[in-house]
């Protein structure tokens, strides 16, 4: 059973983009709490010319001291950045867009200059290649397992118990920094961590699915879940849940068209995003417009006991309390006045009594209510 | 000499240079403003998104057809502003997060059509890649000219709107009060910033255009406080980088123009940011030594006073000893000897003693009174 799961192609690719698209989520989600979201993008570019001069040094791909060798070049862009930022010469965007093309046009330069035609490929830098990963097997317990599987599950096992182990502190370090460091928890050192697993993340990851790629898996997903939930927990279980779902469509729909999987993938998280967006109980945008209409709606309900009640019981009240009026003075359109009478109507505010608007007790109140508040705002 | 006597015989070098040095004025004049804006990683998003442009410009055109590439590119460089802005409006997502959404996305769906156009066939499509970092060979004498017809209209624009262009950069707050379209010049700053990254596709690429963008306006900005001499001197600097990266990668086989008209940028910045008068980084560390020293020799001043008032005796000889006692740590010797110099200490002998002295003279007890009334600098009193 096991054998016939790592003898399958497909199953290999598509655990392979599970592994990533879960490893880069778990990080993913505290970068996008945190704003850092775009260091991501500095750090992916830049590993590129770690992961060259690694292989010029050792004449090696895969392995510990590799990933951890190119995992530093993340790391020391993001330490380059921010060195730059302080020095005052330049703000912090422009550090970041000054240091990483430097480095990635390095690593191309080296890459074509000495790796041409050997393992790395210029175009594979950056769409990566899931499709060959099962070319590279090791052997463990009598099983041919891909390269890129075994290093992408122990970076993901390295990432679950970071996160699992400094749950609170991460917490309180992502939505309250000044809390943090007041309480002694280093925030810094935090934020250091979780980058330096970002860079380990995208070295692992990069044989799959290439350096820009890798930004997907680790900002949409997050960025989808914080758009569903309130709650750090919820938002990270559904940022690793979407991203597994993008990998699973993704594949599918790449199979179907003959068209990069990775690239198909990283689409799908797109996708998810999109529909969140539009979609998102409380913050989407159709749930956002139909708030804003009950809102609209519920103000020219109060308006309209305002007006009714200004009026109720004085000489113009044949003239004022009518729907005439509240089109030809209040200026609003024939259906919009419908509307504000039969929401008041329903709810049990105002009533027709001899062919005039005239406020019910219920509406009185309402009424007494606004003018209450607002006349003891004047005094 | 000679090889660049034969580099510049060669046509393609020479259009290759052209081209990149064009590039290289455009990017670094738009780019100024987008850095002064803090949206330098704008440039980078949307020269990503440009990508799934290029492949429907190819699409529709049916083959490699420069103006409906550049169309296109242009195209969803402008959809992924809109859709940055979207999110940045309708949401609490962060900036960055919109940035990187914008990015990556984009540039996922770029591969899904490349890899798509490939499959398709056709020997062109194979010159699609090259948009990611770009292929200097490509370019023709034709592509000058659309280059330079870019460039020009930019450059009118950014003359015709200069005024605006410039209050926005640098307080977009007052521009919005005083009644200016605060919005309107935005979105037109951000067109230009999608302009320049697809008159760069061809020669940089996607991945690496938004360096064309920043580091020549990076490195301009260290040497002037005028935006007038940063624009043009951003564009120098970003024509320069282009021409050298052409002429660098047309001496070895294989080397991509882009990434060496990347780093040739970047030497700048470097060079800029080292060097720049007032703001680099030497001149900084100068400044702090100079201050420094300054410092240690108004403390030794205020303590060799601190002596003469408390022994009542304006040419009481310091004992070195004694000063480190009263500072609290050994002044340098340096110091010294540069306060001998401006002729504000002597050297004394005290004997029997045989250790160095020295005494205030009548302009260093006066520095040293000016010093004390001067609030800005006034010393820690010697104990």
């Amino acid at each position: 059973m096991i054998a016939a799961v790592f003898d399958s192609i497909p199953a290999m690719i598509l655990l392979t983009g599970i592994l990533v698209g879960a490893s880069g989520a778990l990080l993913g989600s505290f970068l996008v709490l945190r704003g850092n979201a775009m260091l991501t993008d500095a750090i992916s570019h830049s590993i590129v010319f770690g992961i060259i001069l690694v292989w010029l040094m050792t004449r090696q791909l895969a392995g510990p001291v590799q990933l951890i060798g190119a995992a530093l070049t993340g790391v020391l862009t993001v330490v380059l950045s921010e060195a730059l930022a302080r020095s005052k010469l330049v703000k912090m965007d422009a550090a970041i867009g000054l240091v990483f093309p430097a480095l990635f046009a390095a690593g191309v330069i080296l890459i074509s200059l000495y790796a041409r035609d050997v393992h790395i490929h210029v175009e594979t830098v950056l769409l990566g290649e899931i499709g060959f990963v099962w070319l590279h097997t090791v052997t463990l317990w009598d099983q041919r397992v891909p390269v890129a599987v075994v290093t992408l599950a122990a970076v993901l096992v390295i990432n679950l118990a970071f996160v699992l182990a400094l749950w609170k502190e991460l917490k309180l370090a992502s939505f309250d920094p000044g809390l943090a460091a007041a309480l002694g928890f280093l925030p810094g050192v935090l934020h250091y961590a979780i980058l330096t697993l970002t860079s380990v993340t995208a070295v692992a990851a990069f044989d799959a699915v290439g350096a820009i790629l890798f930004i997907a898996f680790v900002i949409v997903p997050p960025a989808t879940a914080y758009l569903l939930t309130r709650r750090l927990w919820l938002m990270v279980v559904l940022a690793v849940a979407l991203s597994v779902a993008a990998c699973v469509a993704g594949y599918v729909l790449a199979i179907h068209w003959n068209v990069s999987i990775a690239g198909m993938m990283a689409s799908m998280t797109g996708v998810w995003f999109a529909i969140a967006l539009v979609c998102a109980p409380q913050r989407g945008l159709l749930a956002r417009a139909i708030q804003a209409r009950e809102q609209r709606r519920d103000h020219d309900c109060r308006t309209l006991v305002a007006h009714l009640f200004t009026h109720q019981d004085t000489p113009d009240m044949a003239e004022e309390n009518t729907l005439r009026a509240l089109t030809g003075h209040l200026g609003w359109p024939v259906p919009r006045a419908r509307a504000a009478i039969l929401r008041a109507h329903d709810r049990a505010l105002v009533e027709r009594r001899a062919g005039l608007l005239t406020l019910r007790p219920k509406g009185m109140a309402e009424a007494e209510a606004i003018f209450g508040r607002s006349t003891t705002v004047r005094h | 000499m000679t090889l660049l006597a034969e580099l510049l015989s060669s046509q393609i070098v020479r259009t290759v240079l052209t081209g990149a040095a064009m590039l290289g004025a455009i990017a670094g004049m738009l780019g100024s403003f987008a850095v002064l804006r803090r949206q330098s990683l704008l440039g980078d998003a949307l020269a990503h998104a440009a990508l799934p442009g290029v492949c429907l410009g190819f699409l529709i055109a049916g083959g490699r057809d420069l103006g409906s590439i550049m169309a296109g590119a242009f195209f969803t460089g402008a959809l992924a502003a809109l859709v940055m802005m979207l999110i940045t409006r309708a949401t609490t997502l962060k900036t960055d997060a919109a940035l990187g959404i914008v990015l990556s996305v984009f540039f996922a769906v770029g591969v899904v059509l490349l890899t798509h156009l490939q499959g398709m066939g056709g020997a062109a499509s194979a010159g699609l890649s090259s948009f990611l970092f770009g292929q200097a060979a490509a370019i023709l004498r034709s592509d000058l000219w659309m280059m330079g017809g870019v460039g020009l209209v930019a450059l009118t624009l950014v003359l015709a709107f200069w005024k605006e262009i410039k209050l926005v950069s640098f307080d977009a707050d007052f521009a919005r009060a005083q009644g200016f379209p605060v919005t309107v010049l935005e979105a037109f700053l951000t067109v230009m910033v999608a302009l320049a990254i697809v008159v760069g596709l061809q020669l940089v690429g996607v991945v690496l255009i938004v360096a064309l963008l920043i580091a020549p306006a990076a490195a301009a900005r260290q040497w002037t406080n005028s935006l007038g001499t940063m624009v043009v001197l951003s564009a120098l600097i970003g024509a320069a980088s282009g021409a050298s990266g052409a002429l660098i990668s047309a001496t070895t086989r294989g080397l991509a123009t882009g990434p060496v008209v990347v780093l040739c940028a970047s030497v700048a910045v470097l060079v800029s940011l080292m060097l720049a008068p007032g703001r680099g980084l030497i001149w900084q560390a100068l400044a702090a030594r100079r201050a420094r020293a300054q410092i240690g020799e108004r403390r030794i001043l205020a303590a060799m006073q601190g002596l003469a008032d408390a022994h009542d005796d304006a040419r009481y000889p310091s004992e070195q000893g004694m000063l480190t006692a009263a500072l609290g740590y050994a002044p340098d010797h340096q110091r010294f000897a540069a306060l001998e110099r401006r002729g504000l200490i002597r050297p004394v002998t005290h004997p029997p003693e045989t250790t160095p002295h020295w005494e205030l003279t009548p302009s260093g007890h006066h520095e040293a009174k000016a010093t004390r009334a001067d609030p800005r600098h006034r010393p820690e009193h010697p104990s």
